[in-house]
């Protein structure tokens, strides 16, 4: 367990990256892997044990598909017994594989965590069916605003802002759009709405942290108390009584012609609202402004050495308050998915603690916006996962269901990404 | 691992100053903000409580129907307005004294006395969380696990309590204990993962919220564990006499002797700060981990120790609430959200023992006085929440406070903070 890792430098300028030297072992992916491994002996082998003769059938097409691809029926106690030799092969590999200093790509722990999915599907699913596009869909849909909160979350620290805020700005943008959308009638007044408020909320983390200096995770908490209290408050005094504050129109399912009629693919991509469409070009849109831009090299500059940003001339605050305050926009649309792309009516902390696991999507992500959209699908395909066998009858108390990605996100935050590093001014205000 | 790998990258940790940060910014910022927060004067904070007010009073007015309809003739008749102004704030506020700390209208003094009781009672749990989060502040960790520490400490609390038989007063010391193990316990895993592995604490207490939650909720629905025997509802049988906290001042108030352990826990935590070794080093890890590592100080443990202490005081406020506010049983909801009020407390109390006492009194009052002035008024316990949280921003922005009452600079702490403020603003006149 405790190996060597590479010590990081002793200041930024000289060396802002070390990465885990050839010289290093970290037994950390090894034992991980081979928890999971002797956990799916234990549930697919051994509790399993009952399950022979049963048949675990994955239903891959929905019935309005034009094209019907069959349902895969499995033995569940062989494909269990089966699942689990060969996790435990992997795990064995990926020890020897760290033994002889080889790289493990991380493509090697995603096919680990598929296969011990479709084991554990196998298994919990023994002589029912699972509807593989509608757990697929779900999560999707469930992943949208953490995915948006997430965006929002790397946009703000990438530049050096730490966003504690992101539940505000969800809640923020899911009360104005709620309000905006009711009052006009029209959602998509309601969707400027959202990303108005989301964007005031990050104005204010910015000028409370940037301006006045203040440590940017108490404003960031104390925002979020805010947020909570005052959309509370103006629902209780001013929608409660008045119905016709808080009725907005939902946004319809829209299916995308031709694309919607992929197998598997097409359900869970095209068949969304308008929200996880423009979800996708957010997701496009960072990544590239981040990473392809002028704009994105000098917000990742300033979030990482500011010191040697303004040294060649780049308005340090600015560039983090523009940042911030895009990442509220970001945020704040997210917040619309709440009331405009699910339920219509706005409710008190309707958000639900979903700020904060878009705030370890972010951790989680290492600060990147393609990797934190992945981590927010994980919790969206945990929580639907959930929902689904909940509906076919689960081997498991449901509870332990719901706990599951929280302790993976443990696991993973305590074995795969310990050592993720933070931009590297992140939290810091910039004192010339 | 690697002993430099200790502060863990942080996205949020508020006192972690990273290795390879910017120096003196990166591990000054906390140590100033700590000093603005502590050494700001009492002014500071007396008009943070006024302004916070006028903004609750603001809102208050503004929702309020009888101000609505007089502002539609305000031209013709101003007077109306400013009474219906003047009538609802001052109804709101007076339900709000007279539910949190003197009922006026009360016939005799007993009767009278019995809101301050009231705002003890509710104070009693804010405090001992506060104390909990507090001092994980201290050592330069956030613990937002008040909530999961809080179950699993009611609900081992709650479980001796009422399934095992012991003699008055031992049964009362061991209930307690096993709450202070079970808080202890779960914010020692934080430490422990923290220091062995790096993994960030934020992310491991949000995600222990979740599994706390869902622990709870299936022990509660599981005969045999805290379910109450013979009931389907989710909620544990009623704690027996002999494991609660007796009355202080007999059944007519709800004030228990749970606020005496809380006095005991101040002063416990004032001791260990202050007067002990162990706090010595708390401290010392708090200000400047590398400092204190070069020190000899074994910073790992430090931060075992710290949570797992910060776990059990956070344990006692879930303690306090199922054997002495709610003895008739207890749901999932027993926490009350108290674990992210004490983030609050613990702000507004500067992190210092005596001050989160007396900021959890003020809270209390507020949360007492609240439901006083929702019965009362009908103005939503909300507010009370806004002004608490513009109350923590405010106290924590003191140059903001300063520039909006045309204070003068105190102290020569303060100097570096001002002049940083007046080049920032050159600095945009210049970019401009």
């Amino acid at each position: 367990m405790s190996t060597i890792t590479q010590s990081p430098a002793p200041t930024p300028a000289s060396a802002p990256i070390v990465k885990a030297t050839a010289a290093s072992r970290s037994w950390k992916i090894p034992i991980t892997l081979g928890g999971f491994a002797v956990l799916s002996l234990f549930l697919f082998v051994l509790l399993g044990r009952g399950q022979r003769g049963e048949l675990s059938t994955f239903r891959l097409s929905q019935a309005r598909d034009v094209i019907q691809l069959p349902a895969v029926a499995l033995p569940t106690f062989i494909t269990g017994v089966v699942v689990a030799i060969v996790l435990v092969l992997l795990a064995a590999l990926s020890a020897w594989m760290v033994y002889r200093r080889i790289k493990i790509p991380i493509i090697y722990s995603i096919l680990f965590a598929i296969l011990f999915l479709v084991g554990f599907l196998a298994w919990a699913a023994s002589g029912s069916t699972i509807p593989v596009p509608g757990l697929l869909i779900g999560t999707v849909t469930l992943s949208a605003p953490l995915i948006f909160g997430a965006l929002g979350g790397v946009l703000s620290e990438r530049a050096g802002v730490v966003n504690v805020a992101i539940e505000g700005q969800l809640l923020a943008g899911a009360f104005s759009s709620a309000v905006v959308a009711s009052a006009t009638g029209n959602p998509y007044l309601g969707l400027l709405a959202a990303m108005v408020a989301g964007a005031l909320v990050a104005m204010v983390l910015a000028a409370f942290s940037l301006k006045y200096l203040v440590d940017q995770v108490i404003v960031g908490v104390v925002l979020n108390v805010l947020v909570i209290g005052l959309t509370s408050f103006l629902y209780s005094q001013v929608l409660a009584p008045s119905k016709n504050l808080n009725s907005p129109d939902v946004f319809p399912q829209l299916d995308i012609p031709f694309l919607s009629e992929i197998p598997i693919i097409g359900p869970v991509l095209f068949r969304q609202t308008i929200i996880v469409y423009v979800m996708y070009f957010a997701i496009a849109i960072v990544y590239f402004g981040l990473f392809r831009t002028k704009w994105g090299l000098r917000v990742r500059a300033v979030g990482e050495h500011p010191q040697a940003a303004d040294t060649v001339g780049i308005n340090v605050n600015r560039t983090r308050f523009v940042s911030v305050t895009l990442g509220g926009v970001v945020s704040g649309f997210g917040g619309a998915y709440f009331t405009l792309g699910a339920v219509g009516a706005f409710n008190k902390e309707m958000t639900n603690g979903m700020g904060f696991i878009a705030l370890a999507a972010v951790i989680f992500g290492q600060w990147h916006p393609i990797k934190a959209t992945l981590a927010a699908l994980l919790f969206g395909f945990a929580t639907n996962l959930q929902n689904v066998l909940g509906i076919i009858g689960s081997p498991v108390p449901s509870e332990f269901m719901l706990m599951l990605p929280y302790v993976v996100t443990i696991f993973a935050v305590a074995g795969f990404v310990g050592r993720s590093r933070a931009p590297a001014a992140d939290g810091k205000p910039y004192i010339k | 691992m690697s002993d430099t790998s200790a502060p863990a990258p942080a996205a949020a940790a508020p006192a972690a100053p990273e290795p390879g940060g910017a120096k003196k910014d990166g591990s000054e910022r906390w140590t100033q903000t700590l000093r603005d927060i502590t050494g700001g004067s009492a002014m500071i904070s007396i008009l943070a409580v006024l302004f916070a007010l006028i903004v609750g009073a603001v809102l208050i007015a503004f929702t309020n129907d009888r101000v609505q309809e007089t502002a539609v003739y305000f031209f013709s008749r101003p007077g109306d307005l400013l009474r219906a102004v003047g009538d609802a704030v001052a109804g709101a506020y007076s339900a709000l004294f007279q539910g949190a700390i003197y009922n006026f209208r009360a016939n005799n003094f007993l009767t009278a006395i019995r809101p301050l009781t009231e705002t003890l009672t509710f104070a009693t749990p804010l405090i001992a969380a506060g104390l909990g989060v507090g001092l994980a502040f201290r050592v330069g960790m956030f613990n937002i696990g008040g909530r999961g520490q809080m179950l699993i400490a009611a609900g081992a609390a709650g479980w001796v309590a009422f399934a095992v038989e012991l003699p008055a007063g031992i049964h009362l010391i061991v209930a307690v204990l096993a709450g202070l193990l079970g808080g202890a316990i779960w914010g020692g895993i934080v430490g422990l993962l923290k220091a062995r592995t790096g993994a960030h604490e934020v992310i491991v207490t949000i995600m222990l919220n979740f599994v706390a939650l869902y622990l709870i909720q299936f022990l509660l629905r599981t005969p045999g564990a805290l379910q109450a025997p013979g009931s389907n509802n989710p909620k544990t049988p009623a704690m027996l006499s002999t494991a609660i906290f007796p009355d202080l001042f007999g059944p007519r108030y709800n004030l228990h002797a749970g606020f005496l352990t809380v006095i005991a826990a101040t002063i416990f935590v004032w001791w260990l700060l202050s007067r002990s070794s162990l706090g010595f080093q708390f401290r010392a890890v708090g200000q400047n981990p590398r400092a204190a590592r070069v020190a000899g100080i074994n910073v790992k443990n430090i931060y075992m120790y710290a949570m797992a202490i910060s776990g059990a005081l956070v344990g006692l406020a879930g303690i306090n609430q199922v054997l002495g506010t709610v003895t008739t049983g207890f749901g999932a909801g027993i926490d009350a959200g108290i674990g992210f009020d004490a983030i609050t407390v613990a702000l507004l109390g500067r992190s210092k023992p005596w001050g989160i006492f007396a900021a959890g009194i003020l809270f209390g009052a507020f949360k007492a006085g609240g439901f006083a002035m929702q019965a009362a008024e009908g103005v939503p316990i909300d507010i009370v929440v806004v002004v608490q949280a513009l109350i923590v921003l405010f106290i924590a922005a003191p140059p903001l406070v300063r520039a909006m009452f045309h204070l003068p600079t105190p102290g020569t702490t303060k100097k570096p903070k001002i002049r940083v403020v007046k080049a920032h603003k050159t600095n945009e006149v210049v970019a401009k």
